[in-house]
């Protein structure tokens, strides 16, 4: 072999550096020599200067200078200095460059070089990096090619031809019917590229398929002549004659066969015949005896022969070589839908599989146990999973996780079995859920009415294991919000009893609270669930008192806001709390804790006893699934969140002010039952339709308005809403309208609460938008408040 | 197809890369990187079947490698190839470069890396299998090296 004296000098002198810092300057010298050997003339060492920066290349060194190097190289007529042009082409260049144009031109004398090797070269470029117009140009110059040239060229043009048809889809025409010849030639290099071009083009276009069904008894004719013919040495690989063409032909007979009857007739005989010839005993066998399975399970074979072939896979599986565990399951993968009894005979052993060392066995074994899933299965399954989901590498755990979760919701046999399966995923893998278990589950608890004890006992003690599984903890909290009651009678027949007073559940409550582990949903949960345990204990209101007015100064705004309104659930309407006991019980479904959170603070309206319609709280509730969001819904008739209006254009009109979306409307027709007020003052008065402002100081900086809106004229207004807008600096909350319609006369009354939040005291505007709709036509008004009752001049 | 084919030491360092897809250079690096990571961590007696790694490409990608002395051979290919097949292909690739430089060692790949590559395009062009045939393969090698001597005899760089 010709020794690249250069080329080795240079190799040692990289090698010998003995840091990275000194490899980096040996290397840089390096190429600045070759750079300046290169702008010299012709020199006799330039195709070492080449494999020197080709070295380079592959530690990682930019090298882009030699692209046009490169291309003078191809163009010598020197074959050692056009051998490592054409590599440094297939390495440096792509066809985004403009250096590949160049070399156009010399592949097109090359490929019809004299010398083959010359030629090969070529065709090897072109392969590589020819581009879509290469490729069209140089195309009938590779068909001659692929028909009247020797084998060596013949083999080359062949797969030169894929990588055309790949770029050019088009050209698959021209390249049909000299594949088709190819079929005859002796040479199995040629067979075998002949064999990756059919494959190519009928993958490509099916009219091209039909047609090439055809050569079917052919490729029968050349896999029998493989299979069954004696030793032949030059073919000869551990026994078997040149299997890797074997499998190459099975492969197309497989795309040839499939959803065909005739053809796969045609190639049933051969196939039984390969299947039980092949020893197996050797990697080469099997990777033949394997291509066969593939291939019979893929067309329309005749039953028996399907048979044979699951059984083949049977074998695979229990060979000790893990190579073919793991391509044996991936087969059964691809027919667990189909013939899914045949592989549920090997349940035992894929199940053992998910014990195996190697990670590679274990996910695919993951995937065909979870597929293996059925009804009468499904207890002892799950006790496989449950084992493997604690002991699974990181990588799969989320996989596994949801695998798990929607096999148990499909095949549960009990609800208590299915919050058990669940409970136990979440404290085993809790990290890796989706979002939509936390929800899922809690649904599910919800729905086994008789297991509520049950589960809030357990919860409850996983809940004092372990409260870094957000998912888990989640869930807890709310259990324990909800089902206090039943944790703290503490007498539940289904597990062991334990007694579980007030301060020890407030004290878990707490802990997750404070927890720094704890993501801000979470405490939100938590705090909600030690606000609902308020209703249902007797003995620590104060506690939760002081632990939820602590949230009232939280820096997590969503905490802090829920905080303050449970707070004023507490001083103002401490009557009322007991109202939320009941309506907890009433959820149907939700999709999001806020919407838990919104309900709570629908109520924080002041009502009546009695007065409140428990079936309008229903169709809010009821349908909607969709996650709740504060969206700028005007207080109309039409519950739900789905009013998306134009609050843009009320940004518009109020230009400069700040607007906050109203809370989701709920048609609760309410009492005004509000005290210590200010008298109201009258702040507009247009069309026979009133405005009355009165205001309560609730702090420093906090100040709770009351419009009261009535109707002097003679007929009724519907649709009345109010929108209101204050400067930037002021927090403004409006509560929901008690209702939206103004009978005439003045004989009802409509309120709209608004609290304000001052926090850097400044002048204090209001900015009101009056909408309603009278006689059938709709009106609207703006107003602006400059002073507020009970406030001096400055607004403070 | 085969996307790539990657030959690293015990130790992560290259030695030869050949892409059958195009990857600006600092993406070579990092999938030799992230290649020898995933394969590294790899017991012996574990099965030579990887699914590939987030860089190269997407999920019907699988690396198949085996693992000889020193040096990891690492074939990234798709579904189009029988896994065993490229199993026994790397054998064969090995055992022909046994055969070109007798009792080959990672030192001879280290020095004669232009040589490996003009072997490696005996055997598998443009992603795809050419030749299979051991023989065949170091034989039309042979010509070529022939051709090259004699060309490097009747014109000796006069510098």
């Amino acid at each position: 072999m010709s020794p690249s004296v250069p080329l080795q000098e240079m190799i040692r002198a990289i090698r010998s550096a003995r840091t990275q810092c000194e490899e980096r300057g040996v290397i840089q010298r390096e190429c600045a020599a070759i750079r300046a050997q290169f702008r010299q003339a012709d020199n006799g060492g330039r195709s070492h200067n080449l494999a020197k920066l080709l070295y380079v290349h592959m530690l990682g060194y930019p090298a882009h200078f030699g692209q046009m190097e490169c291309v003078r190289m191809i163009a010598s007529p020197r074959y050692s200095e056009k051998r490592v042009g054409y590599l440094g082409a297939m390495m440096l260049l792509d066809e985004k460059q403009d250096a590949s144009l160049l070399i156009t031109n010399s592949i097109k004398n090359d490929l019809a070089h004299s010398n083959q090797y010359v030629q090969s070269l070529a065709l090897c470029t072109l392969a590589c990096m020819g581009s879509a117009e290469m490729c069209r140009d140089l195309a009938p110059e590779i068909d001659r090619l692929l028909r009247a040239s020797n084998s060596y060229i013949k083999k080359k043009a062949a797969l030169c031809a894929v990588h055309i048809v790949r770029k050019v889809h088009e050209l698959g025409e021209l390249f049909a019917p000299a594949a088709r010849s190819l079929l005859s030639e002796k040479n199995h290099g040629v067979l075998h590229g002949a064999v990756v071009l059919i494959i190519e083009l009928c993958e490509r276009n099916p009219e091209t398929l039909e047609r090439f069904r055809k050569t079917v008894p052919d490729l029968v004719q050349i896999m029998k002549g493989l299979v069954l013919s004696g030793y032949s040495p030059e073919h000869d690989v551990a026994g078997i004659s040149d299997p890797f063409l074997q499998v190459r032909i099975l492969r197309l007979l497989r795309i040839l066969g499939r959803n065909n009857e005739g053809a796969s007739d045609a190639m049933n005989d051969l196939l039984a015949q390969v299947a039980t010839n092949t020893d197996s005993t050797k990697t080469v066998g099997n990777a033949v005896l394997y291509e066969t399975v593939l291939t019979v399970l893929d067309i329309k074979s005749e039953s028996g022969l399907r048979v044979l072939a699951v059984n083949i896979l049977g074998r695979f599986l229990l060979n000790n070589d893990r190579n073919i565990r793991y391509i044996a399951m991936t087969s059964l993968q691809k027919i667990v839908g189909t013939d899914h009894n045949a592989v549920q005979r090997h349940r035992g052993t894929i199940v053992d599989c998910l014990k195996d060392q190697d990670a590679s066995v274990k996910r695919r074994a993951l995937e065909l146990s979870l597929a293996l899933v059925s009804a009468s299965n499904i207890r002892s399954m799950m006790k496989e999973l449950l084992l493997f989901l604690s002991s699974c590498p990181p990588e799969l755990r989320a996989h596994a996780a949801s695998g798990i979760f929607n096999a148990a919701e499909r095949y549960a046999p009990s609800q208590r079995w299915h919050i058990d399966t669940m409970l136990h995923v979440l404290i085993t893998a809790g990290g890796d859920v989706r979002d939509e278990t936390v929800p899922n589950l809690i649904q599910l608890i919800t729905n086994a009415s008789e297991l509520h004890c049950y589960t809030v006992h357990k919860l409850y003690r996983a809940l004092l294991a372990d409260i870094s599984q957000q998912s888990l903890v989640q869930v807890a909290c709310w259990c324990i919000g909800e089902y206090g009651d039943l944790l703290l009678r503490g007498d539940c027949q289904e597990t062991e009893p334990v007694q579980v007073t007030e301060d020890d559940a407030l004290d878990a409550l707490e802990t997750v609270l404070q927890s720094h582990m704890s993501s801000p949903a979470t405490r939100g949960f938590a705090l909600t669930a030690t606000m609902k345990l308020s209703t249902r204990i007797t003995d620590n209101v104060d506690r939760i008192r002081s632990i939820v007015s602590i949230y009232g100064s939280c820096i997590d705004v969503e905490l802090q806001q829920r905080a303050v309104e449970y707070n004023a659930l507490f001083k103002k309407y401490d009557h009322m709390r007991y109202a939320m006991k009941n309506y907890g019980r009433i959820r149907v479904t939700f999709t999001e804790p806020r919407f838990e959170y919104m309900c709570s603070h629908c109520l924080l309206l002041p009502l009546s006893v009695g007065g409140l319609k428990v079936c309008d709280l229903l169709d809010l509730l009821g349908g909607s699934e969709e996650t709740l969001q504060p969206s700028p819904a005007f207080g109309g008739t039409a519950p739900g969140p789905s009013v998306n209006t134009a609050g843009g254009d009320l940004l518009d009109l109020l230009g400069g002010l700040e607007l906050t979306p109203l809370a989701p409307g709920v048609t609760l027709r309410v009492t005004h039952t509000h005290t210590h007020t200010t008298d109201p003052v009258p702040v507009y008065d247009k069309g026979g339709v009133t405005l009355t402002l009165s205001c309560e100081k609730q702090s420093d900086t906090g100040l709770t308005v009351t419009l009261t809106a009535s109707n002097a004229t003679d007929s009724d207004i519907s649709s009345f809403t109010l929108q209101a807008a204050v400067p930037k600096s002021v927090q403004l909350h409006m509560k929901a309208p008690s209702g939206d319609s103004l009978p005439a006369r003045g004989t009802a009354k409509v309120t709209q609460m608004v609290v304000l939040n001052n926090p850097n005291k400044v002048n204090l505007k209001m900015r009101v938008r009056v909408s309603y709709t009278r006689l059938g036509s709709a009106f609207q008004d703006t107003v602006q408040i400059d002073s507020f009752p009970g406030l001096d001049a400055a607004g403070r | 197809m085969i996307k790539a084919i990657l030959i690293f030491n015990n130790h992560g360092k290259p030695r030869l890369i050949r892409f059958y897809q195009y990857f600006a250079e600092d993406l070579q690096q990092q999938i030799i990187r992230e290649t020898f990571h995933l394969v590294s961590k790899r017991d012996d007696n574990v099965c030579n079947f990887l699914e590939g790694g987030s860089l190269i490409g997407g999920s019907d990608y699988k690396l198949i490698y085996r693992h000889y002395a020193t040096l990891y051979f690492v074939f990234c290919v798709d579904s189009s190839e029988s896994e065993l097949g490229i199993l026994d292909l790397i054998q064969v690739f090995v055992e022909t470069l046994d055969k070109c430089f007798e009792n080959v060692c990672e030192l001879d790949l280290i020095f004669h890396m232009d040589k490996v590559h003009y072997i490696l395009q005996e055997v598998v062009m443009g992603g795809m299998v050419l030749e299979t045939n051991m023989n065949e393969i170091v034989a039309q090698v042979e010509v070529q090296t022939r051709m090259e001597k004699s060309e490097v005899k009747l014109s000796r760089p006069s510098g």
